[in-house]
């Protein structure tokens, strides 16, 4: 196997991509909630659904601020090339997660009509559009970004916008909303169960179709994201992985188990990020068209010292942001049930 | 902020007298770019923009902290006397709490972007040293604030109410840990130390060689215990506020009276450690900023018996103030001898210090508030002791007011310490300039500034507008009657 010997820069490399995939998992839903949440027209469907992720929205936000700070910490190199080099995509990415966050919290605060539709609005497209951008990002990661020789970007903003990095944008939107119907099917019961689920199945079909297309077009434009995979056809398992969890997807909800359905939908991504993280390394951001530029676990690192302190703290803290994820999902298990405090 | 304006609109020349003593550093197009075009520039626009997100991010955590705080007291007060008045005052300010913390929570993480946006060469400089604390205040801090926070917002009748209690107190250290981390990151800029310079021209940056002098830095536990203070102080007043208004509107007479109760009790303890930790700060300062310090009291000529001004204001041109002068005052606090020698201005060259009016008068500013917030709550509680505060109209008019002092000081006391550090980002390493992103345009940064400013105002209406609302429709008198897993056997209010 050809990933090198397992150093800090590579350790961190991990560390990075797994709070980074634990975002995508579980803001993931959150997001898909959000965006189908104007597929519903009834007061109180909205509210089960904003409910749903009321009390863990938040926790699973703090895994993306978290993980900005690790790369910061572990890469500043990347976190500074690619924040700067894609300021305007970015702002527009704060700019949907403030309204998707604030929408959550004064919706319910109003009992007006225009009031509540208003936020409706806000907490939808910004779900939307931080999904979206977040792929974008992803497929100009993956695709390769213009980068000069001191280490900053050398691009433009609509040379951000092209096609395959859209595609992978829109590829995540089906994915987060497949991911959201099913986390909603979890925890609500009755008519909008029925309904979730229907989405869910809807959402499957058109994630399936983008994934295909993206894959195709990942094997004929983008060779080097999966050069790896070439080069070791055991990885190949992890493809098949993922066509397995996703076609179990459906398969479970026939047996009405809606549980093992969004585990499914958990290995998906998780299969999904570890091929992104299998191919990238260890360029953290490829350089394109000068790939001797790119950004690299080592070239774009902090020193061995800080990987190795912040290692200790994410080994104290790690656990504990565990323990406190479970505790708070185990507190706040079962179905939706609207009462006094509810948003 | 109007600092930034002052210092850059000195021309071309001033700026490039500045880069031309860059320490470390060379300069990279982006850099001499601001020389050319000085007005609406790349520099000029990122300060402003990063100055107002900051300033609007900050009127939301302090305010988190201070409510924790007194969620705490408010709950324990409830189990301990089981009188369901406190409950009704948790339940209250709970909701408050959630909706400052939605907001600091979506303002916030636009501070951890803009490091990397705007300010590229700086992370790359600071990113091994800066990026660790930002970190830690993640794994450490945020996860703890936001999980049991689920708990305490939506928990009420999902779990007992010793573990309700415990979730608010996790909540609550959860947000001081936020605060220790983001002190220790932003002292550190102040006081650098635990580190050495690797590299040259562009490639220069700080490592860190001992963790533990960098969390510990000179000027960290002094500011963390300064802002801790001015939070704890917003939100004290907060409570008082809303509970003197219900006390001068004779409406939720018991929850108004115990809210007073309680709110000046911590807001009087707070606002005296403050003193505390306003005195111990400032002579830290002397000793590790000493520009910084000259320009909080525009002290151009290096002195013994070194005047405190009492009131005034910084004639510039002339370099000297002019106002109500305490000869002695200074040198007495910085060293407590009237004879100790203070630097002034003139030991630093002009190319070093910071705006000097700007600086005064925000620190000024800022320490009036506080001396004004400490006689607030020492009356305050004087009155309450004598029982004859409900009575006190005027009284209870200024403590309805009184909420804004601790907004108004921690915003000016920002000011102080982020303009004093000027001109410098990281304080004798790194200029301001320096720190910008090389890739990002004027034009980029003026969208992002009109976008960020029509937003933010939005926020902020919205945000008046359902606190006055919550104000006004006041605490639920269901929650006199506690159910589910919350009843206990209650007596009557006292």
């Amino acid at each position: 196997m050809n990933l090198g010997h397992l150093d800090l820069n590579t350790v961190w490399f991990v560390l990075v991509g797994a709070l980074f995939t634990g975002y995508v998992m579980l803001d993931g839903f959150d997001l898909g909630i959000g965006t189908l949440h104007l597929f519903t027209k009834d007061d109180a469907e909205r509210r089960t659904l904003l409910n749903a992720i009321g009390p863990v929205w938040d926790g699973n936000e703090v895994w993306l601020i978290t993980g900005g700070g690790a790369l910061f910490a572990a890469f500043p190199n990347v976190y500074a090339t690619v924040f700067s080099g894609f300021y305007l995509a970015f702002i527009l990415l704060l700019m949907a997660l403030i309204f998707r966050a604030v929408s959550i919290e004064f919706r319910g605060k109003q009992p007006m009509r225009w009031w509540r539709q208003t936020w409706d609005i806000g907490f939808s497209a910004g779900s939307l559009v931080a999904s979206l951008l977040i792929g974008v990002a992803l497929g100009n990661i993956a695709w390769g970004i213009p980068i000069d020789e001191r280490g900053e970007f050398a691009g433009t903003f609509p040379g951000l916008l092209k096609p395959y990095p859209l595609l992978l944008g829109v590829t995540t939107v089906a994915l987060f909303m497949m991911h959201g119907a099913i986390y909603g099917a979890l925890k609500t019961e009755g008519v909008l169960h029925d309904k979730l689920r229907r989405w869910a199945m809807r959402s499957i079909l058109i994630f399936v179709i983008c994934a295909a297309t993206t894959t195709v077009a990942t094997l004929f434009y983008v060779p080097h994201m999966t050069e790896r995979v070439h080069a070791n056809p055991w990885l190949f398992t992890i493809v098949l992985a993922n066509m397995l969890a996703i076609a179990n997807i459906p398969r479970e909800f026939h047996h009405g188990r809606d549980w093992r359905a969004f585990l499914s939908s958990c290995a998906a991504m998780i299969t999904l990020m570890a091929l992104f993280g299998l191919n990238m390394y260890p360029n953290l951001v490829y350089s394109l068209p000068n790939p001797e530029n790119s950004l690299t676990i080592y070239n774009a690192a902090s020193s061995p010292k800080t990987l190795g302190i912040m290692l200790i703290i994410a080994c104290i803290g790690m656990p504990l942001v565990i323990a406190y994820t479970v505790s708070i999902y185990w507190i706040f298990r079962g179905k939706v049930k609207l009462d006094r405090t509810s948003y | 902020m109007a600092s930034s304006r002052t210092r850059v609109q000195h021309s071309g020349a001033a700026d490039s007298a500045v880069i031309e003593r860059v320490p470390i550093r060379t300069l990279t197009p982006a850099f001499q770019n601001v020389i050319k075009n000085p007005v609406m520039d790349v520099l000029m626009l990122s300060r402003i923009q990063f100055g107002a997100t900051i300033a609007f991010h900050y009127i939301y955590p302090p305010l988190s902290i201070g409510l924790a705080v007194l969620l705490v007291i408010m709950e324990a007060a409830w189990l301990k006397t089981k009188n369901p008045v406190y409950h009704q005052m948790a339940r209250f300010w709970t909701k408050v709490f959630a909706l400052t913390f939605a907001i600091g929570v979506a303002t916030g993480i636009v501070m951890e972007f803009e490091f990397g946006t705007n300010w590229a060469t700086y992370s790359r400089f600071v990113g091994d040293v800066f990026g660790s604390a930002l970190a830690a205040e993640g794994i450490f801090a945020f996860f703890l604030e936001s999980g049991f926070l689920a708990v305490l917002m939506f928990g009420w009748d999902r779990v007992s109410r010793k573990m309700h209690f415990f979730a608010t107190c996790m909540v609550c250290l959860g947000a001081h840990l936020s605060a220790v981390w983001i002190i220790v990151a932003n002292s550190w800029m102040q006081t650098p130390a635990g580190y050495h310079i690797v590299g040259q021209g562009m490639h220069a940056r700080a490592e860190i060689t001992d963790f533990w002098q960098v969390v510990f830095n000179p000027s960290s536990m002094d500011r963390l215990f300064h802002t801790l203070c001015g939070a704890w102080q917003a939100g004290a007043f907060l409570v008082i506020g809303v509970g003197a208004w219900y006390v001068l509107k004779n409406k939720f007479t018991d929850f108004a009276r115990a809210s007073l109760r309680i709110g000046l009790i911590v807001a009087l303890i707070a606002s005296l450690l403050q003193l505390h930790s306003g005195d111990s700060s400032a002579r830290g300062v002397a000793k590790n900023q000493p520009a910084k310090l000259a320009a909080f009291e525009g002290l151009y000529n290096t002195t013994s018996n070194a005047p405190l001004t009492l009131v005034g204001w910084v004639d510039e041109k002339n370099e000297k103030v002019i106002g109500l002068q305490w000869p002695g005052l200074l040198s007495w606090l910085v060293a407590h001898d009237t004879h100790a020698t203070v630097t002034g201005l003139d030991a630093f060259p002009p190319t070093d210090r910071p705006p000097v009016e700007a600086s005064f008068l925000f620190f000024h500013g800022m320490a009036a508030i506080g001396f004004a917030l400490i006689g607030i709550a020492a009356l305050g509680c004087f009155y309450l002791w004598r029982n004859v505060l409900f009575q006190k109209r005027w009284m209870l008019w200024i403590l309805v007011f009184s909420a804004l002092g601790p907004q108004i000081g921690n915003q000016l006391g920002w000011f102080a310490a982020e303009v004093g550090r000027q001109p410098w980002i990281v304080y004798g390493l790194l200029r301001t300039p320096e720190g910008l992103s090389a890739v990002v345009k004027a034009n980029v940064v003026l969208t992002s500034l009109i976008l960020f400013t029509v937003i933010y105002f939005l926020l902020f209406t919205v945000f008046i507008y359902l606190l006055n609302d919550k104000i006004r429709h006041g605490p639920d008198e269901a929650d006199l009657t506690p159910a589910g897993k919350l009843a206990l056997p209650t007596r009557p209010n006292t």
